[in-house]
């Protein structure tokens, strides 16, 4: 195992390693959204020149390509993002600090439910490995994986909003019923993953030596499955998590457009095509920041949850 | 993970070398009839291969053309009558021949790009593994930089900058996700190479790229399989989602991404076009999914204990 | 699926949305003064207004799109301002004098407006409003509004001060603005956002925030209360307004659906009472499930095809040009493709404005089949065949309607002509980059929404050298004619030059006229005091919800009341076979635009609004592509 001293010089050196690569990140953003061609400002109605100088002025455009990756560099050392080019009223941060509750409050529980719903799912499909139970579960499950979720989402939408009236088509506020829709079509897809993973892994540990000295000492089967099979089993959903959860809390572009949901999801996409450079580049280093930390925290979980080394010394 | 005493992955190889001789019971053969015996994985398999059939050989027994607009059928229920058996698009297009040549741009999509992340992704995977040390470091640093990239963003700015060719979604999906493929295949390499046939091979002076492609490789079959079969569907419905931005294929081409997200705008007024792609789609994406599935639950060694 | 939707093909009455597919509004009945009756207004005057995108901006002198105009209408006035009908109308300048050179106006404000912090809206404010929005510094997309007006180029550019724009006070209530050029649509662009007053000592207090809810001081007849970025824009009645007793809508929501799909369902799911659009396809659909509730009309708006005249093959090849145009069938494609009672267009300026009849070209009036006759002799005298066909790409960028457009036309030129057509799909702005260059296209999709009521704004699209001529049209003698128009105040001499000038133009073939737009939205039937008109701009102002019929004992009145404000009139959709509008809806917008006269000085002067837009539909700058 690894020392707790040892622990905290790794989780140090990871968050300094942090720094490095999101610098990294921030210079491919940077230029791959200026290869594409087009500028912030095109739009059907041509700007007179005289306007477009003007906005570009106004925006450090006119200034050299590196002139303005230093200045956006400087800025961001001091976390201001700048003003978003499209939404002019706003700054990225403004937008952000709106955007991310949304998909936060989305998007975990998206994953809580999945977590729950795929595990349960994966340990009965796997109790049951290669019977009429299995495969049926696992289909149910993997519907989420095999229809895409533009067009689940209309149907739950057309069924329990304009036909029951129980909930609302579309739109945000900060109420249960305007979650319920977006939450469970984005759990779909992470049920079934999950669904699928614990189901593997669960047949392997079951298979397992250490399992089956566990049943020749007598313990009834829910108590080894709870006691000494659950936690391995769960290795590969935890270390799946990590990613995963960072995908969704960052919201989805699909989700996000057909529920109306003011997400942050939206933004890669719509910042993409609409050019609206520091927008972008700020969540896509919002993102490339949620994932690092995601993925250290995942570690951190993994390493406490990892009994292997144990395993293999019993063995 | 990867530090489990027995290298079981080494044992196909040994039998590809004939290390084991004991007939009938080479670990390939274990593994055949452990998938015969999955049910689903085998009727999925013939699905699958039927629906592959239908799709390279079905339009030549269709007299519609696919990008033929009738007029006088714009929007048409299924119906015997109109030729449509079912029905047709907003333009008169007849929606079981678009189907059906969507399907091969939707498979070929699937597996173009699974190929180009195979390549890129083993090849990384095995190099950085194999080597270790700083170059290891340094190239799984890239990886994760890569990792935090947003998806989405850079296969929009791809299609944005590239436009619309539909080789470039095949390559940009690839290019992309290939970054799985290369952690896995680098943490099999890791523990691959200290394996004593390795260093025997090592000790008789063959070279590293000898060992990587000679050895390391091959060795790697497994996970690759399986690996294949399950990134071919999330392939397909990663195209389906850029068809539902607007960024899909270049019509007159279609997929059935493309064909059920137009169809799922019209789900009411005109479920036909729902309905036929979505069947294709799902089951085809099912299939995979089962399929891969078989093939790890028969590939996986560690099953067998 | 298939089953559930299979049955709601069955009973529509019960399955088709959970709202009450009675609602009926009850009979409108007027006071003398021409106001409804409080007796059949309901209770809550809400309105849930489905805005379409989040707007990029509520700051008047920055803003573009219509997400951004509707909603600065609803929180501003202009100097002018416009009637349901569409007519210009006095808004905070109660009259104006125009001089005889048509070059000076000048404006007599109300002195009863005021801010809704209680200060009085005074000329100052508005030339503070102008100076401001000519500002280099404020970086205003749609400053172009500004040009006709004395030095607004140069201020713009940054040669003079922001002083020297000819705008000026004479006294607190009387403003003055001297012109570049006689510019008759001019008084339409003032109910133009861009050409808005905003409140000095605010916009100074809060500098960039000055937006927000709870800084914004407005002239109109809201003021903004909450603003949830894309979710929902909330306005609340402006008890300051001059004219706020007769303002009945106590509250705006404004909702940003992108997804037409999605506002439709809330609309059907009664929790909306206004789309922006709704989805293509489904005419028939909704004309079946929602016939009071679907209102289309014409817009003024032109769908076309453009020619890089700079590429072959269609460089010198007017023929060439005009059999590709002969061979389109706009009967076919606005019945089948598009549905929703475009109609078919043959010229470059919609119909539906004042003072303007545009000239068809002769194959107007031919029957389809002459049409592809011609069209194929020409082909053939270009020295096409079936052997050796024409081969051509055409581009259009992202979006349905003109996937189908493209698809419908690629589809004609093969049945009729054999030509080979490519399509190529490009992302928004790298299609509007391509157009530009004239490098890569050869056909392409194009399209115009006027700026104001007035056939200038289509015509000067074809200018040589103007921004957006991506034809790479050039004539002098259609260039000259344009000049005329500029400097020309005569109303009867301005038309016969624009007559001459797009006659000249459809001579030449550098487009291919598909169809003339229409509005296409979900209303709820209750909801009174609106029109359709071609700009498609609508004041919540003038807006009221009735009663419903099934709330009130009495005896239901079942048909349209004859007082012409009632929302009836509006909503019931064309039903002749083709889907199209009869000629009634047209004459009606054209009509409307007639009726109105302002005042003794607007006479002169072409009545109708702005269209400020360019429109930006989920961030694609695709003003014609509002239904996606």
């Amino acid at each position: 195992m690894i020392q707790d001293s040892g622990m905290l010089k790794h989780s140090l050196q990871r968050l300094l390693g942090l720094i490095p690569t999101l610098l990294m990140l921030v210079t491919v953003a940077f230029f791959l959204i200026r290869v594409a061609p087009g500028g912030p400002f095109d739009s059907e109605k041509l700007l007179p020149p005289e306007v477009e100088a003007n906005l570009s002025a106004r925006y450090h455009l006119d200034e050299p390509v590196l002139q303005q990756y230093f200045r956006y560099v400087g800025q961001i050392a001091a976390l201001d993002f700048g003003p978003s080019y499209h939404y002019k009223d706003w700054t990225v941060n403004e937008l952000i600090a709106q955007s991310f509750p949304v998909s936060l409050t989305v998007g975990l529980s998206a994953m809580v439910l999945a977590f729950f719903v795929g595990t349960l799912l994966g340990i009965a499909a796997a109790l049951r490995q290669n019977t009429r139970t299995d495969y049926s579960l696992m289909g149910f499950a993997m519907l989420g994986m095999s229809v895409p979720n533009f067009v689940i989402a209309p149907v739950l939408i057309l069924l329990l909003a304009v036909y029951a009236g129980w909930l609302p088509a579309g739109g945000w506020d900060w109420s249960i019923a305007y979650m319920v829709l977006p939450v469970i079509t984005l759990s779909l897809p992470a049920i079934a993953y999950i669904a699928r993973l614990t189901r593997g892994s669960m047949i392997e540990v079951l298979n397992s030596n250490f399992i089956r000295t566990a049943r020749a000492k007598g313990l009834p089967e829910s108590t080894v499955i709870r006691r000494h099979a659950l936690r391995p089993a769960l290795l590969p959903v935890i270390s799946f998590l990590g990613p995963a959860t960072a995908a969704m809390i960052s919201g989805s572009v699909v989700i996000e457009r057909i529920f109306s949901i003011p997400g942050l999801g939206s933004y890669f996409v719509q910042g993409a095509l609409n050019r609206d450079y520091t927008l972008v580049m700020g969540v896509v280093i919002f993102y490339g920041f949620l994932i690092i930390i995601l993925n250290f925290l995942v570690d951190l979980v993994y390493a406490w949850l990892n009994p292997k080394i144990r395993y293999d010394e019993k063995r | 993970m990867t530090k489990s005493a027995e290298n079981p992955v080494l044992d196909p190889f040994e039998a590809a070398l004939g290390v084991s001789d004991v007939k009938g019971r080479s670990p390939w053969e274990d593994a055949w009839h452990r998938l015969l015996k999955n049910r689903a994985a085998v009727y999925s398999a013939f699905i699958m291969a039927f629906i592959i059939l239908l799709v390279i050989f079905g339009p030549m027994l269709i007299s519609w053309e696919s990008d033929f607009t009738d007029w006088d059928y714009t929007s048409s229920r299924p119906s015997i009558e109109s030729g449509h058996w079912f029905g047709t698009d907003a333009v008169g297009r007849d929606i079981l021949v678009r189907t059906l040549e969507g399907g091969r741009i939707s498979l070929l999509v699937g597996l173009v790009a699974t190929i180009v992340s195979l390549v890129i992704g083993v090849g990384y995977g095995a190099t950085a593994g194999y080597f270790g040390g700083a170059a290891d470091r340094l190239m799984m640093r890239a990886v994760d930089i890569i990792y935090a990239l947003p998806f989405m963003f850079i296969v929009v700015l791809l299609m944005v900058v590239f436009g619309r060719h539909i080789v470039l979604i095949f390559v940009a999906i690839g290019a992309f996700n290939w970054l799985d493929m290369a952690r896995i295949v680098r943490g099999q390499t890791l523990s691959l190479k200290n394996t004593e046939f390795i260093e025997a091979a090592r000790a008789c002076g063959v070279g590293d790229w000898a060992i990587i492609r000679r050895h390391i490789i091959p060795n790697l079959l497994g996970v690759v399989m399986v690996y294949v079969t399950l990134t071919i569907p999330q392939v397909i419905l990663v195209e389906s989602f850029l068809s539902f931005l607007g960024l899909g294929v270049q019509e007159p081409m279609s997929s059935w991404g493309a064909l059920v997200s137009d169809g799922a705008q019209d789900m009411e007024s005109a479920p036909w076009t729902l309905i036929v792609p979505s069947v294709f789609l799902t089951v085809t994406l099912y299939c995979f999914n089962y399929i891969g599935d078989g093939l790890r639950d028969a590939l996986d060694p560690k099953d067998r204990l | 699926m298939a089953v559930l939707l299979g049955a709601c093909g069955n009973d529509n009455q019960q399955i088709i949305g959970s709202r009450d597919r009675e609602i009926r509004p009850v009979e409108l009945v007027l006071t003398e003064d021409g106001r409804p009756d409080p007796s059949v207004l309901a209770e809550i005057q809400e309105l849930n207004r489905d805005n379409g995108d989040e707007p990029q901006t509520l700051d008047p002198h920055r803003a573009e799109g219509m997400p951004s105009a509707n909603i600065l209408r609803d929180l501003f006035e202009g100097l002018t301002s416009g009637a349901p009908d569409g007519r210009i109308i006095p808004g905070a300048a109660i009259r104006w004098n125009i001089s005889r050179d048509g070059k000076t106006y000048t404006f007599y404000l109300r002195r009863d407006a005021l801010w809704s912090n209680g200060d009085p809206v005074t000329a100052d404010d508005f030339v503070y409003g102008l100076r401001r929005s000519a500002n280099p510094s404020t970086a205003s997309n749609f400053a172009q509004a500004l040009l006709p007006i004395e030095n607004a180029a140069e201020v713009l550019s940054g040669a003079l001060p922001t002083s020297e724009l000819g705008v000026s006070a004479m006294d607190e209530f009387t403003l003055q603005i001297k012109m570049r050029d006689p510019t008759p649509y001019f008084l339409s662009l003032l109910n133009h956002p861009s050409t808005f007053p905003v409140h000095r000592s605010s916009v100074l207090e809060h500098g960039a925030a000055f937006s927000r809810p709870g800084n914004l001081v407005s002239n109109g007849a809201y003021v903004l209360s909450n603003w949830v970025i894309r979710s929902r824009i909330e306005l609340v009645k402006n008890e300051n307004y001059w004219d706020a007793e007769n303002v009945i809508l106590e509250k705006i929501h404004y909702y940003p659906f992108v997804d037409q799909g999605t506002a439709l369902k809330q609309f059907r799911a009664g929790k909306l009472h206004w789309t922006s659009s709704v989805p293509s396809n489904q005419f028939k659909w909704l004309q079946k499930h929602y016939p009071g509730e679907l209102v289309t009309s014409p817009w003024f708006a032109s769908y076309f095809f453009g020619f890089n005249l700079q590429r072959e093959p269609f460089i010198a090849n007017p023929d060439l040009r005009l059999a590709l145009a002969l061979a389109i069938d706009r009967e076919l494609i606005t019945e089948k493709v598009t549905q929703f009672g475009e109609l078919p267009s043959y010229n470059l300026v919609p119909p539906g404005i004042r003072d303007y009849v545009s000239p068809l070209p002769g194959w107007a009036d031919w029957t389809q089949q002459e049409r592809n006759d011609e069209a194929r002799r020409l082909y053939a005298a270009a020295g096409y065949t079936e052997e050796d066909p024409l081969r051509f790409e055409i581009r259009y960028n992202v979006g349905e309607n003109n996937k189908k457009l493209a698809l419908a036309a690629a589809s004609l030129w093969k049945q009729v002509l054999g030509a080979q057509a490519t399509l190529v799909n490009e992302e928004s702005k790298v299609f509007l980059r391509s157009r530009e260059q004239k490098v890569l296209t050869q056909v392409f999709r194009a399209g115009w929404i006027g700026d104001y009521a007035d056939a200038y704004t289509f015509l000067n699209l074809f200018r040589t050298g103007y921004g957006r001529n991506d034809y790479g049209y050039s004539n002098s003698l259609y260039d000259s004619l344009l000049d005329e128009i500029a400097a020309e105040r005569i109303p009867s001499r301005r038309r016969r030059l624009m007559f001459e000038a797009e006659r000249v133009l459809l001579a030449d073939v550098p487009f291919i006229p598909v169809y003339t737009y229409v509005t296409k939205r979900m209303v709820d039937p209750r909801l009174a005091g609106w029109e359709s008109n071609v700009m498609d701009h609508h004041y919540s102002k003038n807006m009221f919800f009735l009663k419903d019929a099934s709330d009130v004992p009495a005896p239901v009145a079942d048909e349209v009341s004859s007082t012409g404000v009632s929302a009836a009139d509006e909503t019931v959709p064309p039903e002749n076979e083709t889907g199209m509008p009869g000629p009634a809806d047209t004459k009606d917008a054209a009509d409307a635009v007639e009726e109105g006269e302002v005042t003794e000085e607007a006479k002169e002067s072409a009545p109708g609004n702005v269209e400020d837009e360019s429109p930006e539909k989920d961030g694609e700058a695709v003003p014609e592509e509002r239904a996606e």
